[in-house]
């Protein structure tokens, strides 16, 4: 499976907000650390303010904090705003005895993505990371 | 950009400050409460179920068995049970863990992790070196926490098929 832009755009923007709650981050900052164009990811950002995930805050110092439960929302919770997580894949058109069957398989990979990206909160996101960055630097 | 129903993930109010929690092993009198807990989580009560799961990891339990419970303030809140299987499915000696619940009204206090912790400990002194667990891919809720205490996918995986009549 391969992200979508605004899903990765959103997930990157959503751990930078979870890491410190209490934070005020705009836009920029966010588009600059990942590179990435400010004017999609405010189309991104304004879709989580939409969902409640994130709050616009405004004047000086302005930009989104983080309004949702790190250790309850899930990556499909995020991915799912943004495109269909292995809804109903039909090999085929589904009409012959070998697509449906193929499409019996398929469903199971797309039940396991869904169950996966379920299991995974923006927390143990984070904790991933981190644990990244340790085995990263235990390498060095 | 898809535009879905709003849903809520709101922040949940800070949880009260937690009376002193003990992991110890279960005792016959914790049954009832494990039973309650049990009960009110799947809706379905298992008394029998729950009575010989007592008396084969609780009373005379064979080494590597554990079923720890969560204390607090003199309730049980929440139980733990696993057990070191060998040479399940080809696989060396590891420690499964099968069951565990938390009192749905003591949830986000880290019961569950003290539990885990403590059978995790407890599989290590058993001298094993991986822990697995297998539940529901609908179980969110316990699939997440196992997820946030740092456990993967593994290298197995469960098949199934109904049998004809």
């Amino acid at each position: 499976m391969k992200l979508q832009r605004n899903s990765l755009l959103a997930l990157y923007s959503l751990v930078e907000f979870a890491a410190d709650p209490t934070r005020h981050i705009s836009a920029a900052e966010i588009a600059q650390k990942y590179d990435v164009s400010p004017h999609h990811l405010a189309k991104v950002l304004a879709e989580l303010a939409r969902a409640g995930i994130v709050q616009s805050v405004r004047g000086v110092g302005g930009g989104y904090r983080f309004a949702a439960n790190a250790r309850r929302l899930t990556l499909l919770d995020v991915i799912s705003r943004f495109e269909d997580v292995g809804d109903g894949t039909t090999a085929g058109n589904g009409r012959t005895p070998a697509d449906r069957a193929l499409s019996l398989v398929l469903g199971e990979i797309d039940e396991m993505t869904k169950a996966t990206l379920k299991s995974i909160t923006i927390a143990t996101l984070l904790r991933l990371m981190q644990r990244q960055s340790d085995s990263a630097a235990a390498a060095r | 950009m898809a535009k879905k129903k709003a849903e809520r993930f709101d922040q949940s109010p800070a949880a009260p400050a937690p009376a002193p929690l003990t992991i110890r092993p279960v005792r016959r009198g914790d049954l009832e409460a494990v039973i309650a807990i049990d009960t009110q989580v799947t809706g379905l009560e298992k008394r029998d179920y729950w009575r010989s799961v007592y008396r084969r990891y609780g009373e005379s339990a064979a080494p590597g068995a554990q079923f720890l419970v969560a204390e607090s303030a003199g309730e049980v809140v929440g139980f733990i049970i696993g057990e070191v299987r060998d040479w399940e499915f080809g696989a060396p000696p590891c420690g499964w863990v099968f069951a565990i619940d938390v009192r749905p009204d003591a949830r986000q206090s880290g019961i569950g992790t003290r539990l885990l912790e403590s059978i995790l400990a407890g599989f290590r002194r058993a001298g094993v070196r991986k822990v697995r667990t297998m539940l529901a891919s609908d179980n969110t809720l316990i699939l997440s926490f196992f997820r946030s205490q740092g456990m993967m996918a593994g290298r197995f995986i469960p098949l199934e098929m109904d049998l004809d009549e």
